[in-house]
This record gives structure tokens, C-alpha cells and sequence, in this order.
């Protein structure tokens, strides 16, 4: 079933998406550079690093993520989901600066500009692809086109 | 004979290489992951509505017994460990932003060539900001 514009539930889905993302790969970084550096003759190494704290506490969060990220997929466009859901990285040196009270550089400050900037672009649209439904499903709603 | 490249560009040592290809990988496994899991959910349909009508073990069975799933979580499971990998040689500052803002644009191509969505200006101007933005932002 289309939805072209998105119910509360499936925003605070898209939420999820967007903030587990880049805290899972921070934890994820955190775990990988407190190990040494793992080289292809022994890609074993990397099976181990999975079970260190950080690492298993990353890939945990990342599992929810997945899940959260795979149900927004069954219902918006793959070239809406990503770009939304860039909006985290945002959130997460928002939570940086004025929590952490880590500075942020003009860069780094432009980069939250322009994702939110592409988040407003993409929002605005449709956040699935129309397309022609097999006849036997029930009547469909009006699928609203901008 | 110079050409007008970047900096980076410019100085390509066996390691430049090497960090292209291992940025290379990251990006094409992550976009064929993606390509071929959003394809997977798209065949299910509506999870939530799946849910709804057969519980979480239907949903979850739903996306299970998909051989497209496993397909796309193969090269998922590809970029993760390539990421892991470049992570142990490259600086985090150059990995994370590059795979991340390149995937982006790839899997706006990708959408467009193998998934038929509607990528209008709106989603191409979208991707393209996202991109700089998140290179930005990481760096």
C-alpha cells in the first residue's frame, strides 16, 4: 500500500533509523581504534574484535537499526530513506556540541547546514515511487502526487 | 604533463591506491547490499501492515523466507567487514565521511538504474548536499 505522506508512527521509525546509525558506528570507531591494526594475514582478528565491549555494545545497537531501517524500506523509497535519515548525523554533533560541549569547526558547521538543507529538499517529497497496484488489492486511497 | 587534480590526487602513492581501492569496496558492497534489500522489502510489502495482520513472527518469517534479503545482507555483511578493515589502515576521518557521502550518491544511480524509483531534482539535490554535508560534518 502507498503512503505518500508518512503517519507519526512510521516519522518516529525514520527518527530511529537516523540517531541508531551514526551512534552504533561511533561505538563501532570507539571499539576499532583501541585494537591494533588488523591486517589481511590474519583476518581473524576481526571475528575477535566482535566480541569486545564497544564493538558488541555498536553491533547491538546497529541490529535495532537494521530491523527499524528494513521496515522503513517496505514502505518509502530507498533514495528517500537514506538521505532523510542522514538527518541523525546531525542530531548526533548537535548532541556533541551542546551536551559534550565539543567545539565544532565553520566545516563541520556548513556540513549540518547542507544535510539539513538535502533532509528539507527530500521531506518535502513523495517517499514512495508510484506505481501501477496488481487489480486485486483493495480499492486503493488517493495517492496525493506534488 | 599535469592534470588539475585534488591534492590528494596528486600524490598517489601505493597507499592512495590502496585506500581507494578499500574505500572502492566499502562503497560498491554497500550500494549492491542496499539496492538488493530495499528491492526485497519493496517484494514483501508493508511490514507494519504485515505485522499487523500476522504478529512479529509473521513479519519476521515474511522477511526470512525472502532469498533477495539474504542476497542483499550478504553484501552488507561484505561492506561491514571491508569498513572494519579500511578502519584498521585508514584514518577514521577519511573512511567514515568518504564511504559514507560516496554510498549516498551511488545509491541515489543505483535507485534510479535497477529499482526504478523517481529520483526527480528534488531527491538528486537532496543526495548531492546530503553527500558534502555528511563529507563536511565527518571530516
Amino acid at each position: 500500500m502507498a503512503h505518500s505522506s508518512l503517519s507519526a508512527r512510521q516519522y518516529l521509525i525514520l527518527a530511529f533509523v537516523s540517531i541508531s546509525a551514526p551512534l552504533g558506528d561511533t561505538l563501532l570507531a570507539r571499539g576499532m581504534t583501541h585494537m591494533p591494526a588488523v591486517t589481511l594475514a590474519h583476518p581473524f582478528a576481526l571475528v575477535a574484535a566482535v566480541f569486545t565491549p564497544w564493538i558488541a555494545a555498536g553491533i547491538a545497537l546497529l541490529i535495532a537499526f537494521f530491523a527499524s531501517y528494513l521496515t522503513a524500506l517496505s514502505w518509502a523509497d530507498l533514495t528517500f530513506v537514506l538521505p532523510a535519515t542522514a538527518l541523525g548525523n546531525v542530531m548526533v554533533a548537535l548532541l556533541s556540541r551542546f551536551w559534550l560541549h565539543e567545539v565544532i569547526s565553520p566545516e563541520r558547521w556548513a556540513g549540518i547546514v547542507l544535510i539539513t538543507l538535502g533532509v528539507g529538499f527530500v521531506a518535502q517529497g513523495p517517499s514512495l515511487t508510484e506505481r501501477a497496484q496488481p487489480a486485486e488489492e483493495e480499492p486503493m486511497k488517493e495517492v496525493a502526487t506534488r | 604533463m599535469t592534470l588539475p587534480l585534488p591534492a590528494a590526487l596528486n600524490q598517489v602513492t601505493p597507499s592512495a591506491w590502496a585506500a581507494a581501492a578499500m574505500i572502492a569496496t566499502v562503497v560498491l558492497a554497500s550500494t549492491t547490499g542496499e539496492v538488493l534489500t530495499a528491492a526485497a522489502m519493496k517484494s514483501i510489502g508493508d511490514l507494519d501492515e504485515i505485522r499487523a495482520r500476522a504478529g512479529m513472527k509473521g513479519a519476521i518469517k515474511a522477511v526470512v523466507t525472502c532469498p533477495l534479503f539474504f542476497a542483499g545482507v550478504f553484501f552488507l555483511a561484505v561492506a561491514f567487514f571491508a569498513l572494519l578493515f579500511a578502519l584498521s589502515h585508514l584514518n577514521l576521518s577519511l573512511v567514515a565521511p568518504a564511504a559514507a557521502s560516496l554510498t549516498l550518491v551511488t545509491n541515489a544511480i543505483a535507485g534510479k538504474l535497477f529499482l526504478k524509483e523517481n529520483v526527480d531534482r528534488r531527491r538528486w539535490a537532496a543526495a548531492v548536499l546530503v553527500c558534502v554535508g555528511v563529507y563536511l560534518l565527518a571530516h
